[in-house]
């Protein structure tokens, strides 16, 4: 089949260079995290050892520095009492959304505000709970569970949006056949509905905590910070944002190491989180 | 179930019906009440920052450029007689924003679209979804490990290249001159960083719906494969590319901690672009410890939050317009879940 003209050489180089440079583009799109990884894991991993997990920051400016166990606790606590908050309501509004919302314009609106609020930055969300919560006095100043909250707020419409998707994956078929049978409808959505798209919304649910999990600035505002291990939620608490964005800006080689491994610990949990989060996507994908 | 009175057998009885009811109104009101927080929110920051405004008023505290903070005395009162210094002109924050905003749309969108074009157009087949994965990843990172990232390795490796940029470019404005370390220029880095996986993921899956009938009309017509692109993939596309951009500069315009970190925090304004600066989003997070003494400087710093709300709203609002446009339905998955399942969805 030589009867098509050939390929001018000029656009053929065109061709290869463009080519090129859009192969170029990704790998320099995969640098930073390279960067990232490389840095965390040789600046971090130095940090690690038996006391930096099972000590608390003594707030000693020479000398060990103490560990970071109130901040992991902290992380852990302030983030599954967001997650309690946040992806019930975001579910419930998905599901409003999928099942008795559908294309009014007032589920529309709801989408449309959604939507528009998982473009206001973290520190806004942060700025609303100083402002109503903590200079309101509401049960006091700085909380732990002021700074759910802040990460709620952010949360939510993470939630809804993946939950709304996932939930529009369900067969109508399913849902017929169970209204046919003479279930009611909120029967069809607990019973039929929820267990059948379960996986995604785990999938979205976890994507949306590893998100919260990474967010400083709505902490900074709400729950402070401290540096004692407490499980008390309204009490001011450490947690691993914090105390890597106080140690790093200190002029000592023992609090920005300890800001390393802080960072180091931080992101092996986040990648934990997004981990199980693709396996629940590929089984929900598989069944 | 008997039949009786005008029901049919199969009706349910009103009690039977009412759990129903219950459970519609009570999703219904919970997606009202996500509606009335976000204008109970407005409305409050609106309130918290009308001293900050009334003691200037609006147009001035935005474009005025005097963030005086150490003017003021705690409890608010003025160290100087003339009450101008103690004001709080936020042009400096404003600028700061936008100049770093711009410096991370500049260097992040060329190379997420050429990664979302070699993705999705280019690369084999196999190593299609682990690249993508990887790139994806660059959004799971924390921002405040971005910013330590940036402020204890980019900024001492980049000192040297940083000068020798400002010395080569000194003949466009605003680029010559001194260098410092903390910079514009490494913050529009950082966050062109920040915003790479999300302008990639919408561009990625704006262009998997261009119609492989016009690629391959394109292809048949003798086309290679970068005249393909140009000719089929980008017009149709385009749209759809600049509202991820647009959202990636809502991402820019809102992130803080990574920010605060590396821009050096300076109430002045920078001269060049290398050299230190400030952000809307930066000074609370940065200023609101001390600021709880001071009822004005607080204020201001609501006003900050408030401008910056605005800002993204605005501009989250519009980049909506293009990828819906771009997309032909609804966007927003992309940027919290997997694209195929909304490509599945579709």
């Amino acid at each position: 089949m030589s009867a098509l003209p050939e390929v001018s050489a000029r656009r053929r180089r065109t061709d290869v260079l463009m080519r090129g440079l859009l192969a170029a583009g990704t790998v320099i799109a995969l640098i930073p995290l390279l960067l990232v990884i490389y840095t965390l894991l040789k600046k971090g991993l130095p940090a690690f050892s038996m006391n930096f997990f099972t000590t608390d920051p003594n707030g000693n400016f020479l000398g060990y520095p103490g560990g970071i166990r109130s901040a992991i606790v902290g992380t852990i606590l302030v983030v599954a009492l967001a997650a309690l908050i946040s992806i019930p309501i975001g579910i419930a509004v998905a599901l409003y959304l999928t099942e008795y919302g559908k294309e009014s314009r007032f589920a529309n609106l709801v989408r449309y505000f959604v939507d528009v609020m998982t473009g206001v930055p973290s520190i806004v969300f942060g700025l609303f709970v100083y402002m109503v919560l903590v200079l309101g006095h509401v049960g006091g100043g700085f909380a732990a569970w002021k700074g759910s909250v802040a990460l709620s707020l952010l949360m939510i419409p993470i939630v809804i949006r993946s939950s709304e998707v996932v939930l529009l994956l369900v067969p109508a078929s399913l849902r017929e056949a169970a209204l046919a049978l003479g279930a009611p409808r909120w029967r069809v959505v607990t019973r039929v509905v929820l267990p059948t798209s379960l996986s995604g919304l785990v999938t979205g649910s976890l994507l949306a905590i590893a998100r919260g999990a990474g967010e400083t600035a709505p902490l900074l505002f709400t729950v402070f910070g401290a540096n004692v291990l407490t499980a008390n939620l309204g009490q001011q608490m450490n947690t691993l944002p914090l105390q890597i964005f106080s140690d790093v800006q200190q002029a000592s080689n023992a609090l920005v190491t300890r800001a390393w491994g802080a960072a180091l610990t931080l992101v092996l949990m986040i990648l934990v989180l997004n981990v199980i989060a693709r396996l629940a996507s590929i089984r929900s994908r598989a069944s | 179930m008997t039949a009786s009175g005008g029901r049919s057998g199969l009706e349910r009885s009103r009690l039977g019906r009412l759990p129903d009811r219950v459970f519609e109104i009570g999703l219904r009101s919970l997606a009202a009440a996500v509606l009335l927080l976000i204008a109970y929110f407005f409305a409050r920051l609106i309130g918290q920052s009308s001293a900050a405004f009334g003691h200037i008023g609006v147009l001035n505290f935005i474009f005025r450029n005097n963030w005086d903070v150490a003017q003021l005395q705690p409890g608010g009162a003025c160290t100087t007689a003339n009450d101008l210094h103690c004001t709080f002109g936020a042009w400096a924050l404003v600028l700061g924003t936008l100049i770093s905003s711009a410096i991370a749309l500049v260097i992040g969108v060329p190379v997420a679209v050429a990664t979302a074009l070699y993705l999705t157009e280019l690369c084999p087949r196999r190593a299609r979804q682990p690249l993508s994965i990887l790139v994806d990843l660059l959004a799971a990172v924390p921002s405040v490990v971005y910013g330590l990232v940036g402020l204890l390795v980019l900024i001492p490796q980049l000192s040297g290249f940083q000068q020798s940029l400002a010395n080569t470019f000194s003949f466009l404005p605003f680029v010559g001159g001194q260098v410092a370390g903390p910079s514009y220029f490494i913050a529009g880095l950082v966050l062109a960083i920040m915003i790479l996986p999300i302008v990639s993921a919408i561009s990625r899956e704006v262009i998997s719906t261009v119609p492989s009938e016009h690629k391959e009309a394109a292809l048949a017509l003798g086309a290679t494969r970068w005249e393909m692109i140009r000719i089929a993939v980008l017009p149709y596309a385009r749209p759809g590319i600049t509202g991820g951009a647009m959202l990636g500069l809502g991402r820019a315009i809102g992130e803080t901690i990574a920010v605060v970190l590396v821009i050096g925090a300076s109430t002045k304004l920078g001269q060049s672009i290398f050299q230190q600066g400030y952000t809307l989003a930066a000074a609370p997070a940065n200023e609101f410890a001390e600021a709880a003494a001071t009822p004005v400087h607080r204020s201001a710093l609501f006003a900050a939050g408030l401008i910056l709300f605005v800002l993204t709203l605005a501009v989250n609002i519009v980049a909506r317009r293009f990828v819906v446009r771009g997309t032909r339905g609804r966007f927003g998955a992309t940027v919290v879940f997997t694209p195929e399942l909304e490509a599945e969805g579709q």
